[in-house]
């Protein structure tokens, strides 16, 4: 039953992007077109459930037990951007389709608060291994959701005439902010 | 020369703003400009971060190989990173309870990166600073205009002096979806003078 609520709380509630602003950068950054959207919610979906498992293991089992917490910021970081990098050499050498498909999207992803965000988040809300594991991805999930909604709609944003100083990133981030309103309505379900 | 190291600053400024004009760093941009105050803390915390970072990479900009530089750079933020939160827990934990994960999460900020990346590993310690400075500067002056905009609206209070009734402000503001509305429409309005001048 956690488990569900975890994910209801993190994909509609708590979305990651249109209530905790992380991970700005790429929805803005890559939602004008459908496809794009969808490659770079499948590349976060993996990286950060794989990120999330990764750092816990050496929060708990490295950084605690060695009173080295003031480290976290810096460990967290070094480790993403690893295996990130692990990660594109690795699905070069296995699958040379899926990274095809997510390859161009992995660079990007280090920079991606999210991740970072993500790994931190669930350190302090104390949730086990379990629980942060379903909690990443429920979050790249609700990160995917917010990402595709919105490349929709800007989609069809582009065939509408516009006021021109209001053109490109002011209507993006006018259309967001309503799309916020909408998840709004979802508060309180859990 | 006098001019040259001013126009480093006004650079960061006005002419590369970087929130108005490069649109770099949207998440704290949007996640903590709730109120006025906030959004000048994460302004003046970056800007720390800013300033330090870049006159550390600037003086071992020649020592450091050209493959990894990025990482270098990255260890070299997380490094002031840590230390800032060590100082802001200590000195104003207020503040740094609420600004919560937007501190650490200054390390991934694109700003700090760019100018590293842009600015630092070309220019002297000096000017690398002034960057740092004018810069920080310009996203200081822009979180706190977002944040006072947000908290008068949605409070009817600026820096926490009441302007008018709580009761006449408008909660959206303060919430997720007016951050986006609120940079939406400031952005249109800055294209919309730069057109005309």
């Amino acid at each position: 039953m956690i488990y569900i609520t975890i994910f209801i709380a993190a994909v509609f509630v708590n979305n990651i992007v249109l209530s905790q602003f992380l991970g700005i950068c790429p929805f803005l950054g890559v939602s004008k077109k459908i496809e794009t959207a969808l490659g770079m919610s499948g590349a976060v979906a993996f990286v950060l459930t794989l990120s999330t498992i990764v750092t816990w293991l050496i929060q708990h089992y490295l950084l605690t037990p060695l009173h080295l917490d003031f480290l976290q910021t810096i460990t967290f970081i070094l480790v993403i951007a690893g295996l990130v990098q692990m990660l594109e050499i690795i699905l070069k050498k296995i699958s040379p389709s899926l990274y095809q498909a997510l390859g161009v999207f992995l660079p990007l992803i280090t920079t991606n608060c999210c991740l970072l965000g993500v790994a931190i988040l669930v350190i302090q809300k104390n949730y086990g291994l379990l629980e942060s594991a379903v909690f990443a991805f429920s979050t790249a999930l609700g990160f995917g959701l917010a990402l595709i909604l919105f490349a929709g709609i800007r989609e069809q944003l582009s065939y509408t005439k516009i006021p021109k100083s209001m053109q490109g990133m002011p209507i993006a981030l006018i259309v967001a902010g309503l799309l916020a309103m909408a998840f709004m309505g979802f508060a309180g379900m859990v | 020369m006098k001019r040259n190291k001013l126009s480093v600053v006004l650079n960061g400024l006005i002419t590369e703003n970087p929130t108005f004009v490069l649109m770099l760093g949207m998440c704290p941009t949007l996640g903590t400009t709730s109120s006025a105050l906030n959004g000048m803390g994460m302004g003046l915390a970056t800007s720390f971060v800013l300033i330090c970072s870049n006159m550390a990479i600037s003086s071992v900009k020649n020592i450091i190989p050209d493959k990894v530089r990025i990482p270098s750079y990255i260890v070299i933020i997380a490094t002031f990173v840590s230390l800032l939160q060590m100082v802001m827990q200590a000195y104003v934990p207020a503040l740094y309870a609420s600004l919560g994960i937007f501190i650490p999460l200054i390390v991934v900020n694109c700003i700090v990166l760019a100018r590293a990346e842009s600015f630092a590993s070309k220019n002297s310690v000096f000017d690398s600073a002034l960057d740092g400075l004018g810069i920080g500067l310009g996203f200081t002056i822009a979180l706190t205009l977002l944040g006072s905009i947000r908290e008068l609206f949605g409070t009817g209070k600026i820096f926490g002096m009441t302007v008018f009734p709580e009761q006449y402000g408008i909660l959206v503001f303060v919430l997720a979806p007016g951050a986006f509305i609120v940079l939406g429409y400031l952005i249109a309005i800055i294209n919309r003078i730069k057109k005309v001048s």
